[in-house]
């Protein structure tokens, strides 16, 4: 028999966690209404509440074991949401640097630019391709472009990490509308001049507009500062042939990124060049191929979040329940009390699960109010696909927050219906006649 | 010792409340056990005892610009220099991309440089004598029961082939085996020849992707590396040469501070940890005030006290502690032998051991302390009236 209703018990918790855990936020929001309206108008519901009040009533005098339930689930939501945050923030700054009306061509079986060559011939036929949008001046809005990397010392460790310096075609401004100059200048055609983006300026050592920078023995200057808010902002642009003329790469290219009519003339696009028997390579859409680097790392980060987050819910599960059983304890005779005359079982359950919760609660929200305050839009960088660093700002975004909050009610359900029901249970004498 | 038993005792006095802070001990180490071991892994990359004399050249703008060959000869002849072997990254593809793992061509003389990779004399003569051959590890060959004799695939992402295929077949001839055991993770990779490569690839011919010399002697390493860094001064292909461990540790290092990130989630555990196993003590203290007061009267010092009361904090936390990294052990070693060298782990051994036990004590020592001092303190005559 106790063992059928331990059986109950745990299955119960298992039914809870999972519907919380599946629930939308709008049939939470509507069960919690429909407690509250059970609270307030039927009279098992008053009492119920009666009961609460009492016990948190009594909380300051229990602030200390109270504190473990809050810390406890403080942290692992803290923990939880900095993890998903970082995973987020990497996909979101790739993904938005694709579009679906831009389309990237590479060498046939080229993973990333890093490992592509396209000559010079190839370069110009994939730009007068159909589907290709025209400036008004009937040029193809496209750009050849030249992907090479570089090592400068980090600013955090003063090692030495690789910078991409993307050299670009007279179209890239055309084509990647969003790139702007904040500071400084645009580099000029010819010459060796370099902008540097916002996230390299901050991982960087040395780019300051105005220093000089040596690559394979030839000075260049950094003559300007831009911004994109996506992932070009790792990197370092010049002019593509003059950073060919540096790295000896002659008048090949890596990639050639074009601006398509529309989204709906890829298709056409990557069947033109696939059926040119000039032309070996691959073509896809910048979305595709922004949101594929994403992929792994996104992945591998919300694989080890959960993990994290899941074995440190275990710790602070048991700390909750050893706070809410030695509450139960503390209040045996009052509850005890309360059972001789004539509350029935039901208030008492009640009223320990929503203290627990509450509680939970209350860790929820300051886990995920630190981890806002602290990791929202802090800055690192990780080896993309060029072999270079991609700079990408944490992301706490509201979904990830409500993800936190649900993790914590769940904590505090499962910690605290196992003392709720262990209340419910107190024999009535006996309890009455402890010291 | 001899008062074990009563610590013992004193513990298991609340058992359900004893044993749920046990779980989320064990929970908070077996964390640390799984994350330490990560942390570790990255951290010893490139601190491998054999490594230690050899030095690795590389461009000075960074490594995935190629190395003209014409410099061989002129690093083999700086003084100091023993050998010099030389490789070229082929990032090729098995089957698809989630099979990564690394394959290089490399020189011939590269297993004399590289003497911590092990195989029978019959096959280093076979790769020699093979145009196509190739030598992978043994756990990369058991991952993907790969048995010498075998033709192996791939899938070129960087270097064609001169007819503009991706395909490059190769030969299993030999299988290495990394001297050290502790080094398993580098028997993951795939080695061939640099001369069949250089001869087929459709461009980038006569260039190498970086140098490894073996030095004579180790303490002249920066003589050596500042010798090979001025042959190529002003030139427009200038080298950079440092240590091997220095190489690999600035390469990790680029993926993430993987140190910081297990600090900040340790950080966080072990706070409320204490917070946890704190309210713990002081309960159970402060119930056992009578108790405590009883052995004070019976002759047992202020010190004995305080030390009781410790020994109970440190001994929940070795024990919660303990079983957790234990576990932890068992987990590591399971995730290694499912996930291979896809998130790199080194097995919970004795350095992680003596510092999870350190972290344990020094835990205990500070979770205990509070209650143990309000214990030595408390009066005998105000402990038993109950005031």
């Amino acid at each position: 028999m106790r063992f059928l209703t331990g059986l109950a018990m745990l299955a119960a918790a298992v039914f809870g966690v999972a519907a919380l855990a599946l629930m939308p936020w709008w049939a939470l929001l509507a069960l919690a209404l429909a407690f509250v309206a059970w609270m307030v108008f039927s009279r098992r519901g008053s009492q119920a509440w009666s009961v609460t009040w009492v016990g948190l009533s009594t909380l300051p005098q229990r602030l200390g074991s109270s504190s473990v339930v809050v810390v406890g689930i403080a942290g692992v939501v803290g923990v939880l949401v900095a993890l998903l945050a970082m995973g987020e923030g990497f996909q979101a700054t790739l993904k938005q640097t694709g579009s679906d009306d831009t389309a990237i061509v590479m060498r046939a079986g080229a993973q990333a630019e890093l490992n592509s060559v396209l000559d010079h011939d190839s370069a110009t036929l994939i730009a007068q391709a159909p589907g290709v949008l025209k400036d008004k001046d009937g040029r193809p809005i496209a750009s050849p472009e030249l992907v090479v990397v570089a090592s400068l010392p980090k600013k955090s460790s003063g090692l030495d990490a690789n910078v991409e310096i993307r050299g670009v075609g007279p179209g890239a401004w055309a084509l990647r509308p969003q790139v702007k100059i904040v500071a400084g200048r645009a580099f000029n055609r010819g010459l060796r001049e370099m902008i540097a983006g916002k996230g390299a300026r901050e991982q960087f050592a040395g780019l300051d507009i105005g220093s000089t920078l040596r690559l394979n023995n030839q000075t260049w200057t950094v003559v300007g500062a831009f911004d994109s808010g996506d992932a070009h902002d790792s990197e370092l642009w010049a002019d593509a042939d003059v950073v060919a003329a540096t790295y000896r790469r002659g008048s090949s290219v890596t990639s050639v990124t074009a601006r398509l009519t529309g989204a709906g003339a890829f298709d056409a696009f990557k069947a033109a060049l696939a059926s040119d028997p000039r032309l070996k390579v691959d073509a896809q859409t910048t979305r595709a191929y922004y949101t594929a680097q994403s992929a792994g790392l996104a992945k591998l980060i919300r694989i080890l979040g959960t993990t994290v987050g899941a074995i440190m819910a275990i710790g602070a599960i048991f700390g909750a329940l050893n706070t809410m059983y030695a509450a139960v304890s503390a209040r045996a005779r009052e509850i005890a009390t309360l059972r001789a005359i004539g509350f029935r079982g039901l208030p008492v359950v009640v009223s320990v699960l929503l203290e627990t919760m509450l509680l939970a609660l209350a860790g929820g929200v300051l886990g995920a109010a630190i981890a806002w305050l602290i990791f929202d839009n802090y800055t690192v960088s990780t080896l993309g696909a060029n072999f270079s660093q991609v700079v990408f700002g944490f992301k706490v975004s509201p979904a990830l927050l409500w993800n936190g909050l649900k993790w914590a009610l769940a904590m505090g359900f499962v910690g605290g219906l196992f003392p709720a029901l262990r209340a419910a249970r107190l024999p009535v004498s006996a309890a009455l006649r402890e010291l | 010792m001899k008062y074990f038993h009563l610590v013992w005792a004193a513990l298991f006095r609340r058992k359900t409340r004893t044993v749920f802070t046990l779980f989320s001990v064990l929970a908070a180490f077996l964390l640390f056990g799984l994350l330490d071991s990560v942390r570790t892994a990255f951290a010893e990359a490139g601190s491998s005892v054999a490594g230690v004399d050899r030095m690795v050249t590389i461009s000075k703008i960074s490594f995935t610009v190629q190395l003209p060959k014409s410099l061989l000869p002129r690093i083999q002849a700086v003084p100091g220099v023993k050998e010099v072997a030389y490789a070229n990254w082929f990032g090729g593809i098995y089957q698809d991309p989630k099979n990564f793992f690394a394959n290089e061509a490399v020189s011939e003389n590269f297993f004399d440089v590289f003497a911590e990779f092990e195989m029978p004399p019959q096959q280093r003569e076979a790769f020699r004598n093979t145009r196509t051959g190739a030598v992978v590890g043994a756990e990369l060959a058991k991952k993907f029961g790969w048995k010498i004799g075998d033709k192996i695939p791939l899938q070129a992402t960087i270097f064609p082939q001169k007819d503009g295929s991706n395909t490059w077949t190769f030969d299993l001839v030999g299988i290495y085996r990394a001297s050290d055991p502790k080094q398993k993770s580098q028997e993951n990779a795939l080695f061939f020849n640099w001369n069949y490569f250089d001869e087929a690839r459709r461009f980038g011919r006569g260039n190498v992707g970086w140098y490894i010399e073996k030095l004579a002697d180790r303490d002249q390493a920066d003589r050596v590396a500042a010798a090979i860094d001025a042959l190529s001064a002003n030139s427009d292909h200038e080298t950079k040469t440092q240590s091997e461990q220095a190489f690999q540790v600035a390469f990790v290092k680029q993926f993430a501070d993987i140190g910081l990130i297990v600090g900040a989630i340790m950080g966080a555990v072990f706070f409320t940890l204490i917070l946890l196993t704190g309210n713990t003590m002081a309960q159970a203290v402060r119930e056992r005030i009578p108790e405590l007061a009883v052995l004070k009267t019976i002759g047992f010092s202020n010190r004995s006290v305080l030390g009781l009361v410790l020994a109970e904090s440190v001994l929940l936390i070795l024990l919660g502690g303990l079983l957790g990294l234990a576990i932890a052990a068992v987990v590591v070693g399971a995730l290694k032998a499912a996930l291979g060298s896809t998130i790199p782990m080194a097995s919970v051994g004795a350095t992680i051991w003596l510092r999870g036990v350190l972290l344990m004590v020094a835990i205990g020592v500070v979770v205990g302390a509070l209650p143990a001092l309000r214990g030595m303190r408390l009066r005998i005559v105000d402990a038993l009236a109950g005031r």
